[in-house]
């Protein structure tokens, strides 16, 4: 993981590509239906949302990418270490780098986005327990298209139809606690999704790099 | 291994089931015809019509039948999925492929007759409600499981991964079913259940069943004549 984070670092460029698309996305959309305050606030957790889904998802075809081009790939697949405890490790370092700096700058975008003060809290806290949720599933979609042709199309095919469920209950938390009830329940939801996933998908993305390079 | 399991795995080569899957096809075809037929007249004379929706809500009749199977199609995709990777039979990666596309036609047909059904009796062809919505994630499932396994060459692999996009699709059905209930819904609820009488005239009932033992059948031949392709295009 380490060894990850240090790819990353050094390629910073990276990180900053996913981050930008983020803030364009979000930035889009008063362009495209128009900067009535009322409007904005009501669909700034969506937006946000949805920009986060797409930012997650553009970086991860680099998931296993780089690793399996040089053949590092194998090497830890014949390695002492656990697969699953491998792919765990790179997915929390792919959250480390595109989802982690989404959660620090979405409070810019809601203020953009002319959101109140008090839902900043909600929407940090429901990105911070959804985006680790996109990134774990997500490699399961990198893992089983790794090297195939139109690979990152396909990508999107597979793994979006498996956001859906985050995407509701984090723009759910955060709709709710605009409307001045407590979002406890969908965060808890998520918080829930998190453990799940975090207990089950790594040993299905194992499974899938397995399947991808034998 | 003893006589009882041979004789047990016995249709699980190809070989063997090649035969077998024509004579299912054939007598499935003339069930679902049959089923058909007599489902269609129950439920287009027979059964009386609505108090409150009148004569649209004979739509049901498909519109039903084609979201049971629908949901059911795809767990029972994943179930030979799961077989395939667990045991390593070509035969179940087959079947499982074979399943696939009906079970995205069901999906689409109860997504299309919902919209007909919905216009006359809601005033709208769409509204983002949970059932709509994980329908027609569920038609997505099946599209991603089709492009993955179209899109890798090699039979072996296409098979396992499509394996494992199945199994994470059927433990994702349900979580997504039940994120999209937290949204307030237009959609009736379920008018069969197990547990309490239905809520219905036993004639619309028996339509309804007749229709779903009819779909059923026609997807049993679909597969089978499928996966007798399948096993041809495998052996050139």
């Amino acid at each position: 993981m380490r060894r990850d984070l240090l790819l990353a670092w050094r390629r910073k460029s990276d990180v900053g590509t996913a981050l930008l698309f983020f803030v364009i996305v979000a930035s889009l959309f008063p362009l495209g239906i128009g900067a009535e305050p009322n409007l904005l606030r009501s669909i700034a957790p969506g937006v946000i949302w949805v920009a986060a889904l797409l930012s997650s998802m553009l970086s991860l075809a680099r998931l296993f990418a780089g690793d399996h081009a040089d053949g590092t790939l194998e090497q830890m697949l014949l390695g002492a270490a656990p697969l699953g405890v491998v792919v765990s490790a790179k997915a929390a370092a792919h959250w480390l780098v595109s989802g982690l700096p989404l959660v620090a700058i979405a409070p810019l975008i809601a203020l953009q986005y002319d959101v109140a003060t008090p839902l900043y809290g909600v929407l940090a806290l429901s990105l911070l327990l959804g985006t680790p949720v996109l990134s774990i599933i997500g490699a399961i979609g990198a893992a089983l298209t790794l090297g195939l042709r139109g690979g990152g199309v396909l990508l999107s095919l597979l793994v979006l139809p498996l956001y859906v469920p985050v995407l509701i209950l984090g723009a759910g938390a955060v709709e709710i606690a605009g409307a001045g009830l407590a979002p406890d329940g969908q965060l808890l939801l998520l918080g829930a999704l998190l453990v799940v996933a975090a207990v089950f998908a790594p040993w299905a993305s194992a499974a899938a790099l397995r399947i991808s390079l034998e | 291994m003893t006589a009882q399991s041979n004789r047990w795995f016995w249709f699980a080569s190809p070989q063997t089931f090649f035969p077998l899957a024509a004579t299912i096809a054939r007598a499935a075809a003339v069930l679902a015809v049959l089923f058909g037929v007599a489902g269609l007249y129950v439920g287009l004379f027979v059964a009386p019509t609505d108090a409150t929706q009148g004569e649209a809500y004979r739509i049901i009749f498909i519109h039903v039948p084609a979201a049971w199977m629908s949901m059911f199609l795809y767990v029972l995709m994943a179930f030979w999925a799961a077989i395939g990777l667990a045991m390593n039979t070509r035969l179940s990666a087959l079947m499982a492929r074979a399943l696939a596309p009906t079970g995205a036609l069901f999906t689409f047909i109860a997504l299309w007759t919902g919209s007909f059904w919905g216009k006359p009796t809601w005033g709208t062809w769409w509204v983002w409600d949970a059932r709509l919505t994980s329908e027609l994630i569920l038609l997505f499932l099946y599209f991603g499981f089709m492009a993955l396994q179209a899109s890798i060459d090699e039979p072996r692999r296409a098979d396992r991964a499509g394996a494992v996009l199945a199994l994470v699709g059927v433990v994702n059905v349900p979580i997504i079913y039940f994120s999209v209930q937290w949204w307030n819904t237009l959609h009736q609820g379920a008018s069969v259940s197990l547990t309490k009488s239905p809520s219905m005239a036993a004639t619309m009932l028996l339509g309804m069943l007749l229709m779903a033992l009819s779909f059923w059948m026609y997807s049993i031949a679909v597969a089978m004549v499928r996966v007798r392709c399948l096993i041809r295009e495998d052996h050139e």
